[in-house]
């Protein structure tokens, strides 16, 4: 592969993008399950949890700091690395970024001070509020991110503009409630919801192996199993699949999962595993189940799900239709003042597929001089490379049930066996950590590498948003990144180490005091002490 | 009916113009102390409980503080994206120094008192120090070039090009003029970083911070004046030739732009801009005079007020010009040629008119519920909750 500017930018975003995608879903889940750990606190009074929410708080914090810092990244990305990118679709993708700022960041970050800083200055449920405004701030944005990949992934609710050559907002409505962004954002919530809950349980199964902070460590699983079993099993049952019926290029990327070269009759068969070969365009040793992909894929028995095959054919028309709306907004630029009526109605009509001559622009100038052969072979550039997908998503899918059983089984002995764990389960909790990262980076991989070769599909090629650029500026700001994101990735895990191994913080005076006022119902016959 | 149509494409331009501005300003005035103060820290903190009573006087509002930055960001990106387009890759390296330095800020915050080492603490000591002092100056930097127009050229594709190697267009922005900017906006925000320690805290800190800030804050004064008497005499300002049309599509190219004329011709348009000026140079003066008087709270105020008027004086004179384009005038941004739709405008007007208020208020509650000084008992009895 080639290093020009377009890889390298690519190179950089995934990197910056992938390294904040390890901070985030904890940062999703864990101030969730902080929020529901303060609320039982303030409900029964008893220390134990506030203990809990203060020690689940400082790793919360640390994760915290890292999923804002390289957050910054993210938001200034877009402009230094894609500015055509930036140019052509900020009308409608920089408003959800914006009023992400607006409505969520703004939320989350101006409380998560006082949530450190405020325990001695605000009354328990004035707290605990702060603590859930925390929650709701970054879950809410999480979702204006969302749409605006959802968006990138199913472009609603705009159309080009030829007089300011770029992409223009013709109904919000429509981009808010993009069925992609929704989908998108329940999976990828729930996915965070799972990323923590796995983390409380693997750390507080960590302590009750070590026989330290048995308190925390058990009700901390019982609250992390159930909220996590719930959690596991919306990101497989809600997962993204719903929106892959919406666009020609989430078709694709479905095909390119499955590795589906040819379309075949429906309910299409399940590749269960093989080796895709993308230049012979068909998969080797496959095993194959039959009817589940035709059922995972259009939850039907009839519809047929289209093939890679198929679909090249169809960007191939698409790619003649676009080359005539480029020769028709070459008129209108040509003849702004007094463009004809007809070519306005002709660039009306194909503009849809405008895009997709832009597809040729990585060989000719102009789309225009294109002949057949190389428009064949372009719409053979639709197809995204098959096998990291393929991987990827499974990857993913054997990770996501397998937090189904371990959850539903922390939840069935927490529930019904006097929260009672067997050594090697709590091992295995300790041990399957980092899964729910590698799972959440498979999910991006499939998501985004899946996209090519489109920074919007089938509105923008990838080829032509980057920005006017040198190699060395690229290398320079990669070699940085790459860099510090290191040094700050070493700092982060010996610091969460080191609070983890430290334990939380006793709160030994308000113990005693609690233990004194509550003296005699814990002597009573009634229930044993919990303290 | 089409809602949106409900104000005018140019006053919304106009609105997002303003927008714009308390964006720019908001994150000034609230983030500005927090870098003056990372600046600040190695010299008004000597022992490292002092250190760390600076540090905490920050240590809760800074997040909050920071997200101006990453809404000027997310909204220039919504109502201008040409000029997010431009300038975040013309300015890149120095975009990639601004990064750097503002990821380096939360981590320092957050983990430096995480740790009992000496050598681990004063090193992000210095990391502070960085994230403060570098922002501050580039941040005046790119102010400096805006002002003496940026090297770029649109093509018919409205695709932005900036000629050049990598380490030319960086050093190309580190020219004399754009560097005394960036100085008036270090000093400046040093002064106003020195303005909220004297308020949050109390004996040597307090002493020396106000000693900084009375010195800076007759710098920045000093700075401010020869910045504005080099732009009246020794820069070339732009001025549009073609009229332009407010309500018009948002293309650059459809405007003819000239070079040479003087900046200052726009305080002969428009006497009344010249209040900004005056704002700026009136709010300093009384800072340092509060400063040097010991008023804690007015400190603050005046230095608010003083840089008010020294970022609003940038955009009235500039106005309609955005980002002039030294290479290709005909590029240059305007607020009548590089906003966003008149949909997406009016969306995001809605959108800013419901939240900014409750940004406001809450952010002025947590201010209320965190008042008061930060002292060195504070700090010492509370180890596992301040930084």
């Amino acid at each position: 592969m080639e290093l020009d500017v377009v890889e390298l930018s690519r190179l950089q975003f995934a990197l910056t993008a992938m390294y904040h995608f390890l901070f985030v879903p904890l940062t999703l889940g864990l101030s969730i399950l902080v929020a529901i750990m303060e609320t039982v606190y303030v409900m029964t009074d008893r220390p134990i949890w506030r203990q809990m929410t203060k020690f689940w708080g400082t790793l919360f914090g640390i994760n915290f700091v890292l999923g804002v810092a390289t957050g910054i990244t993210m938001e200034f990305q877009f402009g230094m690395n894609w500015s055509y990118y930036s140019h052509y679709v900020g009308d409608v993708f920089g408003a959800p970024l914006a009023i992400e700022g607006l409505m969520a960041f703004f939320l989350e970050a101006t409380f998560v001070g006082l949530f450190f800083f405020g325990w001695d200055k605000l009354s328990k449920t004035a707290h605990c509020v702060v603590a859930w405004l925390v929650a709701i701030g970054s879950n809410f944005s999480a979702l204006w991110i969302l749409i605006a990949n959802g968006w990138m992934q199913n472009p609603v609710g705009a159309e080009f503009n030829p007089d300011t050559m770029r992409m223009e907002m013709t109904s919000f409505f429509e981009v808010m409630f993009n069925e992609v962004a929704q989908s998108k954002f329940v999976h990828t919530v729930s996915a965070g919801y799972v990323t923590a809950s796995v983390f409380v349980l693997g750390v507080s199964a960590w302590y009750l192996l070590k026989g330290r902070h048995i308190e925390l460590a058990k009700r901390s699983i019982t609250v992390a199993a159930s909220f996590g079993l719930a959690s596991a099993l919306s990101v497989v049952v809600l997962g993204d699949e719903s929106g892959y019926e919406t666009s020609h290029n989430q078709k694709m990327k479905l095909a390119a999962i499955e590795a589906m070269w040819e379309t075949h009759e429906a309910p299409a068969a399940f590749t269960l595993i093989g080796f895709p070969d993308q230049e012979a365009r068909e998969t080797h040793y496959a095993i194959e189940i039959p009817w589940v992909m035709g059922l995972i894929g259009t939850r039907s028995l009839t519809t047929e799900i289209p093939g890679i095959a198929d679909l090249v054919a169809e960007a191939e028309d698409r790619i003649r239709s676009g080359i005539i709306a480029y020769d028709a907004l070459m008129t209108i630029r040509a003849e702004r003042d007094a463009t004809p009526p007809d070519v306005r109605a002709t660039f009306e009509e194909h503009s849809d597929d405008l895009g997709y001559a832009m597809l040729l622009k990585r060989y000719v100038d102009d789309p225009r001089d294109a002949d057949d052969a190389l428009i064949e072979t372009t719409s053979w550039d639709t197809v995204p490379t098959v096998w990291p997908l393929f991987w990827a998503f499974r990857i993913m899918v054997v990770l996501g049930f397998s937090f189904i059983a371990v959850m539903a089984y922390f939840f069935y002995r927490s529930s019904f066996k006097g929260q009672t764990y067997p050594r090697w389960a709590l091992r295995a909790a300790v041990w399957i950590i980092p899964a729910p990262w590698i799972a959440a980076e498979m999910g991006w991989i499939v998501a985004e590498f899946g996209r090519q070769p489109w920074t919007v599909d089938g509105v923008l090629p990838t080829a032509l948003s980057a920005s006017n650029l040198s190699v060395t500026d690229l290398l320079l700001t990669l070699a940085g990144f790459i860099t510090f994101y290191t040094i700050l990735f070493i700092v982060e895990m010996g610091l969460m180490l080191k609070y983890i191994r430290k334990g939380p913080y006793q709160d030994v005076d308000v113990t005693d005091q609690w233990t004194t006022r509550h003296e005699n119902r814990l002597r009573g016959p009634v229930g044993t002490p919990a303290e | 009916m089409i809602l949106y149509e409900l104000f005018s494409y140019d006053f919304l331009r106009v609105v997002w113009w303003l927008l714009l501005g308390v964006l720019l300003i908001g994150f000034a005035l609230t983030d500005g102390f927090d870098m003056g103060v990372g600046a600040l820290l190695p010299f008004v903190g000597q022992t490292d409980t002092e250190r760390r009573v600076v540090i905490n006087t920050v240590g809760p509002v800074w997040e909050g503080n920071q997200v101006w930055f990453i809404l000027g960001g997310g909204a220039i990106f919504a109502a201008w994206p040409p000029l997010y387009a431009v300038s975040f890759s013309g300015f890149y390296l120095a975009m990639f120094l601004i990064l750097a330095a503002l990821i380096l800020r939360p981590v320092g915050f957050k983990y430096r008192s995480k740790r009992d080492s000496a050598a681990w603490r004063s090193g992000w000591d210095w990391a502070l120090f960085v994230g403060g002092a570098v922002p501050a100056l580039v941040f005046g930097v790119a102010v400096g070039n805006v002002l003496q127009g940026v090297p770029f050229e649109l093509t018919p594709d409205l695709y932005p090009l900036y000629p050049g190697s990598a380490f030319g267009k960086l050093f190309g922005l580190l020219n004399p003029f754009a560097l005394l900017c960036g100085l008036v906006s270090l000093s400046m925000l040093l002064t106003h970083g020195a303005a909220w320690l004297s308020i949050k805290t109390e004996g040597f800190v307090q002493t020396r911070a106000q000693n900084i800030g009375g010195i800076t804050g007759v710098a920045t004064i000093v700075l401010y004046a020869v910045a504005g008497l080099w732009l009246a005499f020794g820069i070339d300002g732009y001025a549009l030739v073609t009229e332009a049309a407010p309500d018009g599509p948002s293309n650059p190219l459809y405007t003819e732009v000239t070079r040479g004329v003087s900046w200052m011709a726009a305080y002969a348009d428009r006497p009344w801009i010249a209040i900004a000026p005056v704002l700026g140079f009136l709010g300093m003066a009384m800072a340092v005079r509060a400063i040097r008087s010991g008023g804690e709270v007015s400190a603050l105020l005046w230095s608010k007020l003083g840089i008010f008027g020294a970022i609003s004086s940038v955009g009235l004179t500039m106005f309609p010009f955005i980002l002039p384009s030294s290479l290709s005038p005909d590029s240059s941004l305007t607020v009548w040629d590089s906003s966003s739709s008149h949909q997406t405008l009016f969306v995001m007007l809605v959108a800013t008119v419901i939240f900014l208020p409750l940004i406001l208020a809450y952010t002025a509650w947590v201010y209320r519920v965190l008042w008061g000084k930060v002292t060195e008992d504070d700090v010492a009895g509370n180890s596992e909750t301040l930084y």
